[in-house]
C-alpha cells in the first residue's frame, strides 16, 4: 500500500527489509492481507457531523419540493454547521431512490446549487435503501486509501414528487413517431395508441420479479419467524417515544436544519400508544392464511427528505478544527435469493453482520448501539428472531448454534424509521449522523471505544451493514 | 430602502404638496458602504480650546477638508462645536453662536457634533451647569435639523480628551452614514481606553463574534454588518429558525449554533463553540429577544416569565459564562441590545420594558467588571426599526409610529447593526456602560 509513503513495508516483511521501497513485493503483500490486517496502514475515515432535514409524511410539508430542492436544504445546513462556504471538498456522493431522468447528475446540480465551492466534484450512486449508507462507505474508503481528504455523503428521495412514467404502449408509439419520415407513416404509428395506453405508469415499490410490494415480502417474513402484532406495536411505540424524547433533550439541534416549516420528523406521534397501536386494522399480509399483524402503525409510511454527513480525514478534520465523533470502520453487503423464497426479501442484513462481525472478532456483545433500519417493525424483529435461531445459525449462516441476541435496551435507543419516516435514500445518512453523535458522547466502554452497528435493508433482497467507533 | 411616502414627498408633485400642507418631509438618509468617504465636504471644527486644536489636527490627518472658520455660503458637511472647556453658562454663547451662523449652510444629510465634558454631582455647580446645557442645546438643535442631517454628542469624562481614541471613533461614527438614524444622543467616553483600527474599512478584522437571534431581522442585519467590517461570525438562533439562520451563515461565511438562549448551559455551549472552532470568542452580540404583549391588568405567567427568561436572564447567564471564561478575548466587547420602550415605556410591553430596562442595568452594573479583562459592555436602544415585526402594525399606527421622530421616518435594521458593530469595536474601547438609542430622536422617552 502506497498511502502513507512507500517506504512503509507490508505487514509481512520485515521492518527495514532490503526490497525495494514501494516496490511491488511490499504493494502485494499488502494487499494480500485482507480487512483489519492491510487498515493498520490505511488512514482513518472520520464522521465529522451531519445535517438532515426533518423528513415529512408524503404529501405534506414537501410535496412541492423535489429531490434537488430538499438535498441542496441538507447541504446548505451543513455546510452553514460546519463554516464550509467556498470550500473544495474531496468529493460528494448522494442518490435517490426514486428518481427522474433529469436527474442524472443530481448530487452535482445540488453541490452547484450549494454554497460549496463550485470546483467540488459529485456523483450520484443508487442501491436502493442502502444508498445513504453506501455512500458512506465508498468515500470513507476513498478518504482512507488517501484519494480525498473530505467528503460529504447523502441521499435524498420524495415519494410526493416521484417521476411518472408514460405506460410502455405509448412510449414506444413515441419513440416510433419520432423516427417514422412521413405523413402517412407518422398516422400509422399513431393509429397503433389505445386508450388503455394513455394510463401513466405510476411508480410503485413492489419488487419486479415477484410482483409483491415490500409489505406484502415482509408479510411473509414476519409470518414465517412467527413475529407477534403485539411484538411489532411495541418496538413502533419504543421508536417514538425514543425519537420524542430526543428531540425533547435537544439531540437534534446539531443534526438537523428545519425546512419549509418543519422543525421535526412530521411521521412522529409523541403521543402515541400501545393501546392506540393496537386499533390500528393490518394493511399487510391479510391473505396468507395465518392472523395479520402488520399496520400503518408498525410499518414505516413513504416520506420525503434528505440527510448528508460529512466525513474527513483526522488531519484535515484538524486542520479546520472540526470535530471528529466516530471512525467508520468497515462496512459489509450481503444479498439473499428472495425470488426463489430462499430467504425473506429483507433479510439481506441477517447474513451481513454476521459476516462483518466475524471479520473483526467481535459478536453482538461486543456492540455498543445498535441502529437496525426499521423498514417494518417486522423486518428488525424477523432479523433479532433470525440471529437467536439455533437452525438458522447452523444451517444458513454455518455456525455452531445460533448467532446471538442483542441487548434490547441498545437498539434505536433514539428512535429510529418507523417514528422518523423512511424517504428511502436519506436513510443511511440519518443513522450514522446521529450514531456517530452518541458513540462521540459515550466515548469508552470498558476500556474501548464505543461501537456501533448500523444494519439497513433494501429492496432487490439486498442488505449494507457497517461498523462505527467513538472517537 | 426607504417608505412609499419618503420616496413621495421626495420629489415633484409630492414635494410641492408636503411643503404647501406643512406635512413631514423625511428624506433618503445617507447610509454607510464599504469605501464611502467618512463625510462629504468641508467640516468646520468650531471653538478656540487647545482641544478644538487638537481634534482640528487629527482630522486633518484623515484627509478631511477642515476648516476653522466658516466661509459664508459655503455648503459644510458637518459642524463639529467643541466646547470642553466650559466653567459658566455664560461660556456658551460665543461658540454657540457662531456656529449658529453656519446652520443655513448646512448640506443634506450633514452633521453638527458636540464636544463636551461630563457633568456629575461632584462638578463645581457652574461648571456643571454649563455642561449640562450642552445637553439640552444639542438635543433641541438636533430636532431643528432638516434634510436628514442629525446633531449628536460626545462628552469627555476626566481622563478622555479630544483626540482620545474613544473620542475619534465616536466622532468618526457620528460624522460617516453608520449613523445615519442616530440623532440628539451622546455618547460618553469614560476613558483612553481603545485603538482605532490599522484598515478602517475592516474594524473587526480578526475578531470572533458571536450574534444571538442572527436568523432575521436586526440579527441577520448585525451579522451582515460584522461581516463587512471583518468579523469572524458565529450565529445562533432557535433550533426552529435554522433554516434561515443557516442562510444567513453561508451569507456570512460563518457557523450556525442552533440553540435556546434560555437554556441553562447556553453559556458553555457558545464559549464551547468558539473554542473550538476559533479558539476564543472576542465580541458578544445579545440581540435575540422576544415580545409577548399584553395589558398588565391581562398579564399571565406564561408571557411574563418567557419575555425576563429569553430577554434578561439568558444575557446575564451568558455574560458570568463569558467572563468566567478562559476563552474570553483580551479585550471583549459585549454589545446587548435594549429597547426604546426601556427607556419610555409602552403600552402593553409592562414585561418587555421590564427586560429592557433590565438590559440596561445589567450593562451600566457590568462595565467595572468587563473593565477588569480590559473589556466594555454597552446597550443600544433601537425605536421605530422597519422590520417584518413593524410590519404587522397596523397601518395607520405604524404611519404615526414613524413620523414620530426628527427624521420623520422609520429605520433601519442596518442602522441598529451600525451601531452595534461601532460599539462592538476596538476604537469604541474608551465606551463603557453607555445606552445609544438609534432612534431618529424619538419623540417619547427624552
Amino acid at each position: 500500500m502506497s498511502v502513507n509513503g512507500p517506504s512503509v513495508p507490508g505487514p509481512q516483511e520485515p521492518p527495514a527489509a532490503a526490497t525495494p521501497a514501494g516496490g511491488a513485493a511490499g504493494t502485494a503483500a499488502g494487499m494480500s492481507q485482507h480487512g483489519g490486517t492491510a487498515s493498520a496502514q490505511l488512514r482513518r475515515a472520520v464522521v465529522v457531523g451531519g445535517n438532515r432535514i426533518p423528513f415529512a409524511r408524503t404529501g405534506g410539508a414537501y410535496t412541492k419540493s423535489s429531490n434537488q430542492d430538499m438535498l441542496t436544504a441538507a447541504l446548505d445546513g451543513l455546510i452553514a454547521r460546519f463554516g464550509l462556504q467556498d470550500e473544495r471538498i474531496g468529493e460528494v456522493a448522494a442518490g435517490a431512490v426514486l428518481k427522474h431522468s433529469r436527474d442524472f447528475n443530481l448530487t452535482r446540480e445540488a453541490v452547484l446549487g450549494s454554497a460549496l465551492s463550485a470546483e467540488t466534484p459529485a456523483y450520484d450512486l443508487q442501491q436502493a435503501c442502502a444508498t445513504g449508507l453506501e455512500t458512506v462507505l465508498g468515500l470513507a474508503n476513498k478518504i482512507k486509501l488517501g484519494q480525498i481528504d473530505s467528503a460529504i455523503a447523502g441521499g435524498v428521495d420524495s415519494a410526493s414528487d416521484a417521476p411518472i412514467a408514460v405506460s410502455e404502449g405509448l412510449r414506444e408509439v413515441l419513440l416510433d413517431l419520432n423516427r417514422a419520415k412521413t405523413v402517412s407513416r407518422k398516422l400509422q404509428v399513431l393509429s397503433r395508441l389505445r386508450p388503455k395506453d394513455l394510463a401513466p405508469d405510476a411508480p410503485n415499490t413492489g419488487e419486479p420479479r415477484t410482483g409483491l410490494s415490500m409489505g406484502e415480502h415482509q408479510a411473509l417474513t414476519t409470518a414465517q419467524w412467527k413475529i407477534t402484532r403485539e411484538a411489532q406495536d411495541e418496538l413502533a411505540f419504543n421508536s417514538h417515544r425514543n425519537l420524542a424524547a430526543a428531540y425533547d433533550a435537544g439531540f437534534f439541534d446539531d443534526l438537523l436544519t428545519p425546512y419549509r416549516g418543519l422543525s421535526r420528523d412530521s411521521n412522529l406521534r409523541a403521543d402515541t400508544s400501545l393501546a392506540k397501536l393496537a386499533t390500528l386494522k393490518p394493511v399487510f399480509g391479510k391473505n396468507l392464511g395465518a392472523e395479520a399483524t402488520m399496520t400503518a402503525g408498525n410499518s414505516t409510511p413513504l416520506t420525503d427528505g434528505a440527510s448528508t454527513v460529512l466525513l474527513a480525514s483526522e488531519e484535515w478534520a484538524d486542520a479546520h478544527d472540526l470535530p471528529k465523533l466516530a471512525t467508520v470502520v468497515d462496512g459489509e453487503a450481503a444479498a439473499v435469493d428472495f425470488v426463489h423464497g430462499k430467504d425473506g426479501l429483507l433479510m439481506a442484513p441477517a447474513f451481513a453482520v454476521p459476516r462483518l462481525l466475524a471479520r473483526h472478532n467481535l459478536t453482538l456483545a461486543d456492540i455498543d448501539f445498535f441502529e437496525i433500519h426499521e423498514a417494518f417493525a417486522g423486518t428488525v424483529l424477523s432479523t433479532l428472531a433470525a440471529w437467536e435461531d439455533e437452525e438458522f445459525g447452523r444451517t444458513r449462516l454455518g455456525l455452531d448454534g445460533a448467532f446471538g441476541s442483542i441487548d434490547r435496551t441498545k437498539l434505536n435507543v433514539n428512535g429510529s424509521s418507523l417514528a422518523a419516516g423512511h424517504p428511502f435514500a436519506a436513510t443511511g445518512g440519518r443513522i450514522v449522523a446521529s450514531l456517530a453523535k452518541m458513540l462521540h458522547a459515550q466515548g469508552q466502554v470498558s476500556g474501548r471505544p464505543a461501537r456501533g452497528l448500523v444494519s439497513i435493508c433494501a429492496a432487490g433482497g439486498q442488505g449494507v451493514v457497517a461498523i462505527l467507533e467513538a472517537l | 430602502m426607504s417608505d412609499k411616502y419618503t420616496r413621495f414627498v421626495s420629489h415633484g408633485f409630492g414635494k410641492d404638496i408636503a411643503k404647501r400642507l406643512g406635512l413631514p418631509q423625511p428624506v433618503a438618509l445617507r447610509r454607510y458602504e464599504t469605501g464611502s468617504p467618512v463625510i462629504e465636504g468641508p467640516v468646520l471644527v468650531q471653538g478656540s480650546t487647545a482641544g478644538a486644536d487638537d481634534l482640528a489636527a487629527t482630522l486633518l490627518a484623515w484627509n478631511l477638508d477642515v476648516r476653522r472658520h466658516a466661509i459664508p455660503k459655503e455648503k459644510l458637511g458637518a459642524i463639529i462645536l467643541v466646547l470642553d472647556e466650559l466653567a459658566h453658562p455664560g461660556d456658551l454663547e460665543k461658540p454657540v453662536l457662531t456656529a449658529a451662523t453656519s446652520l443655513r449652510d448646512l448640506a443634506p444629510n450633514a452633521r453638527v457634533i458636540t464636544v463636551s465634558r461630563t457633568a456629575d454631582s461632584a462638578t463645581e455647580p457652574a461648571t456643571a451647569a454649563a455642561r449640562q446645557g450642552v445637553d439640552g442645546l444639542l438635543r433641541s438643535l438636533a430636532k431643528e435639523l432638516r434634510a436628514g442631517a442629525t446633531g449628536n454628542g460626545i462628552l469627555l469624562a476626566d481622563g478622555a480628551r479630544t483626540t482620545s481614541p474613544a473620542t475619534l471613533g465616536a466622532l468618526r461614527f457620528f460624522l460617516s452614514g453608520r449613523s445615519a438614524f442616530v440623532d440628539g444622543q451622546f455618547l460618553t467616553v469614560s476613558s483612553g481606553a481603545g485603538q482605532l483600527p490599522e484598515a478602517v474599512e475592516r474594524p473587526l478584522a480578526g475578531k470572533v463574534a458571536v450574534v444571538t437571534g442572527a436568523a432575521r431581522g436586526i440579527g441577520a442585519a448585525i451579522a451582515r454588518t460584522l461581516y463587512r467590517d471583518g468579523a469572524t461570525l458565529i450565529l445562533v438562533d432557535i433550533p426552529a429558525a435554522g433554516d434561515h439562520l443557516a442562510e444567513v451563515a453561508n451569507q456570512v461565511h460563518g457557523t450556525a449554533l442552533q440553540l435556546d438562549i434560555s437554556r441553562h448551559d447556553a453559556g458553555q455551549r457558545i464559549i464551547d463553540h468558539a473554542a473550538a472552532r476559533h479558539g476564543r470568542l472576542d465580541i458578544m452580540i445579545h440581540n435575540a429577544g422576544i415580545t409577548r404583549d399584553k395589558l398588565l391588568a391581562n398579564m399571565d405567567a406564561g408571557r411574563w416569565n418567557s419575555v425576563i427568561a429569553v430577554n434578561i436572564a439568558a444575557q446575564l447567564r451568558i455574560n458570568e459564562a463569558l467572563l468566567a471564561s478562559e476563552h474570553l478575548g483580551d479585550a471583549p466587547r459585549i454589545v446587548s441590545v435594549a429597547s426604546t420602550s426601556g427607556i419610555a415605556g409602552n403600552r402593553g410591553q409592562t414585561n418587555y420594558a421590564a427586560s429592557k430596562a433590565g438590559v440596561i442595568g445589567m450593562v451600566r452594573a457590568t462595565a467595572a467588571l468587563i473593565g477588569e479583562r480590559g473589556g466594555s459592555i454597552n446597550a443600544v436602544a433601537p425605536g421605530f426599526i422597519e422590520t417584518e415585526m413593524t410590519a404587522r402594525i397596523p397601518f395607520a399606527t405604524r404611519e404615526v409610529a414613524r413620523r414620530l421622530n426628527s427624521l420623520q421616518q422609520g429605520g433601519q435594521p442596518g442602522d441598529v447593526a451600525e451601531a452595534i458593530a461601532f460599539l462592538a469595536s476596538d476604537a469604541a474601547g474608551g465606551i463603557s456602560g453607555e445606552v445609544l438609542r438609534v432612534c431618529g430622536q424619538n419623540l417619547v422617552g427624552a
